[in-house]
């Protein structure tokens, strides 16, 4: 492959997981208390996919990478201080809401739409990356119909592995059930990867290439298209944080081995 | 002038203040540059630094492979290259003050240690930096530029080494035990010079590859004292010595070494002259360090800021969760959701500590963004006196004095606003050596004042943040490392110029006209802002500072029972305590401008629309609260020095208390000064119900659910 990828990845931000998540009901149906105020981070899968896409950029001559977000400009001008330290890439912005409140479908037009939109982007060597799941959501279903919306065909969900072959055919691991991987080859791009965590550990913060890659970010956030997503006509019943337990029984004067086989009894159900 | 409840609006704080809001307070939020910085620091100190200290790498004095990760960390993240001009490697072009503050600032949020660590590399550098030829700065700022993808280079790192082993350590930077001597030197080539240099608390130690020692003359054939590059490859005694027994900041190293090498001239920073066979440094040791001193003493005022700032998530979130968990309060009760926070003195001692902490963070980034300011201004005033021929300290001084009226004219002008004469003020806006004369009156204050009070009433206050923790306080586990903090906070009021040094600055600095001429106008900013902002305390804070100059006036005419002037700078019972006064007063005035900024440009920025009301009412409160302290500080001061000094009328016998009121002593303008004294008193109306306020939205405000770090 000596013309190499257009890597696009879709990731955007979500609350920085150690918040407080309080939901509460909002003008325009559930938020989250004082959302706009907490601090976040690039969503972890998405986050993987863009290392992912840059490791990849590097190794096969001639690709580039964009980043396409949907959320509030604002907040992610902030967010690109820490993520545009990460690796190279060009950002294209979409203005819209972030929220885990929001339709994955109307997210999944507006990033199709603005992806389309890129100019320059040669669809023949297009992968479109994004995390399997959002942390926010977990819907896991926008990275299909985005796939669906730009009619590539080709799609890997809970992929941990992406290995390109010379002639630029690719073999890809993806999670299954049970802890197995299922081995695909695909004959090339391009291709939708919905990413679980990948291999790479998180990179440094390079200020070096943050100051690169800053040069078209600012004025991506500031030519940004606002995107109307959300949840209109659908009605959440109820919202509720994941009840945290607490069963603990203290035990004493009971030697180590039968707490194990009392525990490995517990696991084995 | 006082405070009301009732034209204050309701808004409280929603959260603990983000990114968003520190970068309009401390004017950065057009710096992408220093927004990267902060993140990139904040990476290393919350995750490997918090790590280490976690794992209990403070437990050691001596320099070791753990602690070495961090140097990895500060060049792979950046923070190495903070210092370096872009020609250099760096990322940052024009001045670093407030780059590097905010770097200090993010790594003493976890471990002052390590911003210690890596700021004492900058200071190696630093002597270069400002005086050294440009081969030296090439040389060294490439050595120390970390390596760069597909290098294979292992990066220098420096240290810098003054204070020598006792008598002479950190008490009197000009006097100097460290030797240089002619060893060799050859008709036509470059003299070999002997050094001598036992240090003592030198930082980097441990593993420096170079030191910028300071040295005095010890030869007939070098004129004056200088400073020296010594390289760990120099033919002699490079020995690291012993690492010192620190209680504090262990995450740095810290050795006394032995240095005796040999070393060719052009090592001299800043290089040399030859004349009538005599090696004549370019610049005395002096000139060189007064250069880098009083940069770096502003990030070092800013360690002690940002371990206040960081203690209160911690607290809250002990405050909170102290009775959860137990037999009781159930969920849902005050008992279970307030905990410690039900008690108003528990929450009022938390807003103590946060309004310190806020007060201390804006003085020590005003200093840090006057610094930058000045930089610029220095070095086009310094090229003027270059291609003026004018050379040396003293020819300076005579250089400037000419400007000066022009300067107090500027200042005048800078107040005015529309009415004045806008012709002239940008004449002389245009005018380097006037804009370095006002920039540098101010910073001659600034630093001292941020030195001296964050470090010093900032290890008060962490002393209260511990304490406010309970037993779990003073344990290594401590959320937040608090009881390091609490310990780190004394190194930092003693290093690079322990607080009798500040002390003594300020007596002199803050009585130059031009800085005093600046400060009766801050009266009338104030005077203004009370007018406009009732809640603010500003009211209360311009009549402390009137009383303060009052008493400065008063001091510097009036004399003692032996006609001795009271204000003099031997007589550090009376200028000292004012010093420590002013320190109050400017840092509470820095808080008010950072507030009255976010209220102006807060709106601005659409992330903060919702929440930004409670910020602003939050942060007013803790300013009234801080203006009430600081005029409390400062009235006791005064009045201690305007009374204190007269002796009790014939009769009286030795104590005060059996004197009727207004039977006391008496001396010229006492009416004033009592009239200020009670003004001030009637200012503090409604400061309690201003931290009764702020208590209460700290007893509101979300927080996390887990402190980030350590990870």
């Amino acid at each position: 492959m000596s013309s190499g990828f257009h890597i696009v990845v879709c990731g955007s931000l979500v609350p920085d997981p150690l918040q407080t998540l309080e939901p509460i009901a909002g003008p325009a149906g559930p938020a989250l208390k004082n959302e706009m105020m907490l601090p976040s981070v690039l969503d972890p899968w998405a986050a993987h996919a863009l290392y992912e896409a840059a490791h990849l950029a590097k190794t096969a001559a001639g690709s580039k990478v964009w980043l396409v977000s949907l959320g509030p400009k604002a907040k992610l001008q902030q967010l690109m201080m820490t993520i545009a330290q990460k690796a190279p890439f060009e950002l294209v912005v979409v203005d819209g809401s972030a929220s885990g409140f929001t339709d994955p479908f109307e997210a999944a037009a507006a990033l199709a739409s603005a992806i389309e939109k890129i100019p320059g982007l040669d669809r023949s060597r297009l992968l479109v990356f994004g995390g399997c799941a959002s942390a926010s959501r977990d819907a896991s279903v926008t990275m299909q119909m985005i796939g669906e919306q730009l009619g590539i065909a080709d799609q890997f969900l809970g992929v941990d592995e992406l290995t390109v072959q010379p002639s630029g055919a690719f073999k890809v691991l993806e999670r299954i059930e049970g802890g197995q991987y299922q081995a695909s080859e695909c004959a090339g791009a391009p291709a939708v990867l919905a990413w679980a965590t990948g291999n790479l550990p998180e990179p440094p913060n390079n200020p070096q290439v943050g100051m690169a890659n800053m040069r078209g970010i600012m004025p991506a956030l500031q030519k940004a298209q606002p995107a109307k997503v959300g949840a209109e006509g659908v009605t959440f019943a109820k919202v509720e944080l994941p009840q945290q337990k607490r069963e603990t029984r203290i035990v004493k004067d009971v030697p180590v081995e039968e707490i194990a086989k009392e525990i490995i009894t517990w696991i084995k159900g | 002038m006082s405070q009301t409840n009732s034209d204050h609006n309701t808004a409280v704080l929603s959260t603990l203040p983000g990114d968003d809001v520190r970068q309009i307070m401390w004017r950065f939020a057009d710096r992408y540059d220093l927004q990267m910085v902060v993140q990139s620091t904040r990476s290393v100190a919350r995750g490997l630094v918090a790590k280490l200290v976690a794992d209990g790498a403070r437990n050691s004095h001596e320099w070791n492979e753990q602690k070495a990760e961090m140097l990895k960390a500060f060049d792979e993240s950046g923070v190495t290259a903070v210092f370096m001009d872009p020609e250099d490697g760096g990322f940052i072009a024009g001045p670093k003050n407030m780059a590097l503050a905010l770097v200090a600032f993010e790594l003493s949020w976890v471990d002052a240690g390590a911003a210690t660590c890596s700021l004492a590399g900058n200071l190696a550098l630093a002597p270069i930096h400002e005086k050294g030829t440009d081969e030296q700065k090439h040389t060294y700022m490439s050595r120390c530029l970390p390596a760069q993808p597909g290098e294979n280079r292992k990066p220098w790192r420096g240290a810098f080494a003054l204070t020598e082993p006792l008598p002479y350590v950190g008490v009197d930077t000009g006097v100097v035990s460290g030797k240089v001597r002619v060893a060799e030197w050859k008709e036509g080539k470059e003299p070999v010079l002997q050094v001598d240099k036992r240090g003592r608390f030198i930082t980097n130690m441990g593993f420096a590859n170079f030191v910028t020692a300071v040295v005095d003359t010890a030869d007939e054939r070098i004129k004056s004292s200088c400073m020296i590059i010594l390289e760990e490859g120099d033919p002699g005694i490079y020995d690291r010595g012993s690492a010192t027994l620190k209680l504090v900041h262990q995450l740095s190293s810290t050795c006394d070494p032995i240095l005796s090498l040999k070393v060719p001239a052009n090592r001299i920073i800043g290089g040399y002259t030859i004349k009538d066979g005599v090696i004549i440094p370019n610049f005395s040791h002096g000139e060189v360090i007064e250069a880098v001193f009083r940069r770096t003493r502003v990030t070092v005022a800013l360690m002690s800021s940002a371990k206040l700032l960081s203690a209160i998530e911690p607290v809250i979130r002990y405050q909170r969760g102290r009775f959860r968990g137990g037999d009781s309060g159930a969920p849902g009760t005050p008992r279970y959701d307030l905990g410690l926070q039900q008690k108003e003195d528990a929450v009022h001692r938390l807003t103590d500590v946060w309004a310190s902490g806020e007060a201390s963070a804006s003085l020590g980034f005003a200093a840090a963004r006057l610094f930058d300011a000045l930089d610029e201004v220095e070095k086009r005033k310094n090229q003027i006196f270059e291609e003026q021929g004018i050379k040396g300290a003293r020819a300076q001084m005579k250089a400037l004095k000419v400007p000066q009226q022009g300067a107090l004219e500027y200042i005048k002008l800078l107040y005015q606003g529309g009415k004045r004469d806008q012709k002239r003020f940008e004449e002389l806006g245009k005018d380097t050596l006037v804009q370095f004369l006002v920039t540098d009156s101010l910073a001659n204050v600034l630093c001292p004042a941020c030195k001296l009070w964050n470090t010093g009433h900032g290890a008060d206050m962490m002393r209260e943040a511990v304490s406010l923790m309970g037993g779990y306080g003073i344990t290594e586990d401590c959320p937040g490392f608090l009881g390091q903090k609490w310990m780190d906070t004394q190194l930092e009021a003693t290093y690079e110029g322990p607080e009798a040094v500040q002390r003594r600055q300020l007596s002199v600095t803050m009585t130059n006209e031009l800085f005093l001429e600046q400060y009766r106008e801050w009266i009338k900013e104030m005077r203004q802002l009370a007018a406009e902002n009732t809640c603010i305390g500003a009211g209360t804070l311009a009549v402390a500072m009137e009383l303060w100059l009052w008493t400065l006036e008063h001091l510097s005419t009036a004399k003692d029972e032996n006609g001795k002037v009271l204000y003099h700078g031997q007589r550090h019972g009376v200028c000292f305590p004012l010093a420590d006064a002013l320190c109050w007063l400017l840092a509470v005035r820095y808080q008010m401008l950072d507030t009255l900024e976010l209220k102006a440009k807060g709106p601005a920025n659409p992330v903060l629309t919702e929440a930004l009301p409670g910020f602003v009412n939050f942060f007013s409160d803790l300013c009234a609260v801080q203006a009430a302290r600081a005029a409390g500080e400062a009235g006791k001061i005064c009045a201690e020095l305007v009374y204190g000094y007269h002796r009790l009328p014939e009769g009286s016998g030795t104590c005060a208390c059996s004197l009727k009121a207004g039977s006391g002593v008496s001396f010229d303008g006492k009416e004033t000064f009592v009239h200020l004294r009670n003004r001030l008193d009637e200012c503090l109306a409604g400061a309690r119900l201003a931290k009764d306020r702020a208590a209460n939205a700290v007893t509101q405000v979300m927080i996390p659910e887990a402190l980030d770090y350590p990870v």
